[in-house]
């Protein structure tokens, strides 16, 4: 009866085994905190279902599977892989075309070979914001759907700073208007932060209802008080140069600052996230708000200051777009990057780094599928399909396990707390 | 006669834990056999096999001598085995007869609902087996002793043979509890077969016929009350001596440190849950709250940590006016809680180890200095109070949620206690976890008290209350309706003040 020695004791019956990992452990553990097989394999299968898609939209398969279906499905083959050939060469740059440019020795032509590469940075920058913004709700378990409204009040802010003050050194003048745009983006964020603090006023509803005020706000400022003289179109002044984010190369390569000043964003929210009292808190309220309560954090600050710093990172996005790239506000200088990025949050786990490698995945594909439908006439929106595939797979993980057979984990993933409709 | 039940060697993996290992176990027509073990034991996992909910990875289930495969909760029905659950599946706004029917509901004309076909059966069952209850009541209106009658209605109109009880006591009164034995008594010696799940030793001694107690999955012995006592038992359940009666000496109560006058505290639905409650804790006792589960025991304990603003009335700790101060401010005032969700209040299980036990120091020195966190002093910390604690972790750095119920309140208890306090206020601060952690976290409230610390202890476990108490408020409806010293309370009194009966014998 007493078979005391016979039963195996479990892991946490032994004694506290109290040794540390490294430094460099405990950082590595924090970046991989859930698995990180599930968004590569996710990845790996939107590309799959992707050349599906491409292989189905290709007219050859359709007109010669009557004769021979064996031929059709090999003509899928070919169109999905010519497809994809033409993507990350238009991405990423041809080798033989970069090779051929060295050859030749023109200065002019080697920067127009490396060029998709850059091309694919910078299509990535305003990703890397959005996506830090969203991941940064997440975090406090809100959920931001208002990063492209605040994006556009960041638009706003840093293009009126960048043409209406003149003479100013270029040193502050850009960092002037791209903080304007962080602030304009913050403040965005602030108001549905306050009224879901003060009344409890859902922010997914009232981020959206900030999105189309934004919007609306948008038309109307380049329609009057903001409207570009002597042109009939609905566009702001262009701004001054020395508000212009610096750029590295001679055309055409666009390359410039903001992919820096992006990376350098991403490693401060790291820190504040991770490093300060402000972080724990924020992530605390957002892992457990009852136990955040309990542990005396003050719920309702966290909740305004989560959103109005979820703001600011999307307002940088949008200043980041214009002093970078279009120099002017327009109706339609954002493809979509707030919305883009809530599905880009999720696939790099609201994890700044994951954050920054999925901005750069998506900045890829963009950048190769403008190519794609120029050279090889797939239309562009199989990226934006590709896209909602990934983010299915990462929001069922269920399918990728049962598909590649991989076991549940044993503990519960640090998945992100959301709360839901009715919820506190 | 073949036993109405047997489960032969059941062996059920889950990944990385063996929840059953082999069990066997007989139940025989008639008899009432209880399953004593410790949470995560395996009882709940072979009971969810038995209903159907889980698949056995190995073993055989025989029903009246024959083999039978249990797929689902329709399969364990038919044949004939029904469950109480811990938490009541009935709808409040319907009728006894309505919730008795639903699911199975009889009908007259082609679909007019026959109510009384039912009810007339329900009357049926109350007078066969003593279990009094007015079908057409609404549910809602009914004290949870007779909710829970509605229940075994409900499995005895299904015609079940085989009643599996789990933890059926955790929401009664002793009273409701005796109750409930006898109407279990009534049903063994009409034929029908219990399975009686529980934790608590002295009820298997007083009801069962025969014990089995399960440990780490596995069988360690069948038994019966007379040969067994609770100390064996208990020893069975833990695999080694357990003390069961904490040791304390008489309190010396000192300085007053909290006093609560007049307070009323409203509910999430507005309701005034605390109705006029006035009490006072010296440093250096434990007063006891005792109290049937829904008597706003939590709303009170809201009020005296901050976590809710009472409507009226006035709390002081040390002193100091806190009746609308924040949890932070009261903290401050050298003020501890063991929250009584823990899981949903008092950790972030998502979190490391390192990180819930500083989950209300993590912003000062030495864990943050100029706002930066600084993870070598909570590292240390967490180190020392695990050792000091005896916290079960492989690492400091592994999630909270991966650890056992038992550690996980000790999480709570080290963050706690190992700060210098004035007040504890300790809400169930061992339900649901094993008997030696309960063992350890009494001793540590003890010792709590005897350095001088005013201790506020809610429980729902009368026997709790009454090991440690030094003076008992019994709270019912809201109002606390009489303060008693240990020394002049029985179990018998205090049971009957839970139940709303005061001394004079009326009810209130």
């Amino acid at each position: 009866m007493t078979d005391a020695e016979k039963t195996p004791k479990k892991e946490t019956n032994e004694k506290p085994k109290v040794d540390v990992k490294s430094k460099v452990g405990i950082f590595f553990e924090e970046v991989s905190q859930s698995s990180l097989i599930i968004p590569i394999l996710a990845i790996i299968c939107g590309l799959l279902l992707g050349g599906v898609l491409i292989a189905l939209s290709t007219e050859e398969v359709y007109s010669t599977f009557a004769e021979s279906p064996l031929q059709a499905i090999g003509n899928g083959f070919k169109a999905a892989w010519e497809g994809y050939v033409t993507l990350f060469t238009g991405a990423l740059g041809s080798p033989a075309r970069i090779s051929e440019a060295i050859e030749s020795g023109d200065p002019r032509e080697i920067r127009r070979a490396i060029n998709p590469v850059f091309e694919s940075l910078v299509k990535s920058i305003p990703y890397i914001f959005a996506g830090l913004a969203v991941s940064l709700g997440f975090r406090t378990g809100l959920f931001n759907i208002g990063v492209e409204g605040q994006l556009f009040m960041g638009g706003i802010f840093s293009v009126w700073v960048g043409y209406t003050f003149k003479g100013l050194p270029a040193y502050i003048h850009f960092p002037f208007a791209f903080l304007a745009g962080a602030l304009g983006g913050a403040l965005w964020g602030f108001i549905p932060g306050l009224l879901k603090a003060l009344t409890g006023g859902h922010e997914v509803i009232n981020t959206i209802m900030m999105n189309y005020v934004a919007f609306r706000l948008t038309e109307w400022l380049l329609r009057i008080p903001m409207k570009r003289e002597g042109s009939t179109n609905p566009l702001s002044p262009i701004i001054e140069e020395s508000a212009e984010l610096p750029r590295f190369f001679e055309p055409p390569i666009r390359f410039h600052t903001g992919f820096f000043i992006a990376l350098g964003i991403a490693a401060l929210v790291y820190w504040f996230l991770f490093k300060t009292k402000w972080g724990f808190e924020l992530r605390t309220v957002g892992a457990n708000p009852h136990a955040a309560r309990y542990a005396g954090m003050n719920i309702l600050k966290n909740t305004v200051l989560a959103m109005s710093l979820s703001g600011a990172l999307a307002g940088m996005a949008g200043a980041n777009e214009l002093l970078g790239l279009n120099h002017h506000l327009s109706q339609s200088f954002s493809p979509g990057y707030g919305f883009d990025a809530i599905a880009l949050a999720l696939l790099g786990r609201n994890h700044p780094v994951g954050v920054v490698l999925s901005a750069l995945l998506f900045g890829t594909l963009r950048t190769g599928a403008t190519r794609m439908q120029a050279v090889a006439g797939i239309p562009i929106d199989i990226i934006s399909v590709m896209q909602a595939m990934i983010l299915a797979f990462i929001a069922a993980p269920a399918i990728i396990r049962t598909i590649f057979r991989l076991k549940e984990p044993k503990e519960e993933e640090p998945g992100v707390r959301v709360s839901g409709w009715g919820g506190s | 006669m073949a036993p109405i039940l047997e489960l032969k060697s059941i062996t059920k993996r889950f990944p990385g834990v063996l929840a059953n290992d082999k069990i066997s176990f007989s139940l025989e027509e008639g008899e009432i056999h209880g399953m004593l073990g410790e949470n995560g034991a395996g009882k709940t996992t072979l009971m969810n096999i038995l209903y159907g909910l889980y698949h056995p990875d190995e073993g055989e289930i025989y029903i009246r001598g024959k083999s039978v495969e249990i797929e689902s909760s329709r399969d364990a029905i038919r044949g004939g085995i029904g469950m109480v659950h811990q938490h009541f599946m009935l709808i409040p706004v319907f009728t006894v007869t309505e919730n008795v029917m639903l699911g199975d509901e009889p009908t007259k004309f082609g679909g007019i609902l026959d109510r009384e076909s039912t009810a007339a059966r329900i009357r049926d069952i109350s007078s066969t087996y003593g279990l009094e209850v007015d079908p057409g009541a609404m549910v809602s209106t009914l004290p949870v002793g007779v909710q829970q009658r509605v229940e075994i209605i409900k499995l005895l109109y299904r015609e079940a043979e085989i009643l599996i009880f789990d933890e059926p006591t955790s929401v009664l009164t002793p009273q409701e509890a005796n109750q409930l034995f006898r109407i279990m008594r009534s049903l063994a010696e009409s034929g029908k077969s219990i399975i009686f799940i529980t934790h608590k030793l002295r009820e298997v001694l007083e009801v069962a016929d025969r014990i089995t107690v399960i440990r780490d999955g596995k069988v360690i012995g069948t038994t019966s009350p007379e040969e067994a006592d609770k100390r064996k038992l208990a020893s069975m359940m833990v695999g080694r001596d357990v003390v069961l009666e904490v040791e304390k000496t008489k309190a010396k109560p000192t300085d007053l440190t909290m006093r609560v006058q007049n307070l009323k505290v409203l509910d999430d639905r507005n309701a005034l849950t605390v109705n006029g409650v006035s009490f006072e804790v010296k440093a250096g006792e434990i007063l006891g709250i005792a109290g049937v589960q829904g008597n706003g025991q939590t709303e009170l304990i809201e009020a005296l940590t901050g976590l809710r603003h009472p409507v009226e009335g006035r709390i002081e700790l040390l002193g100091t006016d806190i009746t609308r101060s924040t949890p932070r401010q009261i903290t401050e005032l050298g003020s501890a809680h063991i929250p009584e969700d823990r899981q949903r209040d008092g950790l972030v299980l998502t979190y490391p180890v390192t990180d819930n036990l500083v989950l209300n120091t993590y912003y000062i020195k030495p864990f943050t200095r100029r706002a930066v966190i600084q993870p070598e002093a909570i590292l240390e910390n967490s180190k020392d109070l695990i050792e000091a604690f005896d916290i079960r972790t492989p690492s400091p750095l592994v999630g909270l949620g991966t650890l056992s119920g038992g550690n996980q309140q000790k999480v709570i208890v080290a963050r706690e206690l190992s700060r210098p306090i004035k007040l504890l206020v300790a809400a169930q601060p061992t339900r649901g976890l094993d008997v030696g952690s309960i063992e350890y976290i009494h001793g540590r409230l003890i010792e709590k008290r005897d350095q001088g610390v005013a201790v506020v202890l809610v429980s729902t476990e009368l026997d709790e209350i009454m090991q440690l108490s030094d003076r008992i408020a019994v709270m019912y409806r809201g109002q606390v309706l009489d303060i008693v010293a240990i020394e002049d309370a029985t179990k018998e009194s205090i049971g009957l003040l839970m139940a709303g009966i005061q001394a004079e014998g009326q009810e209130t």
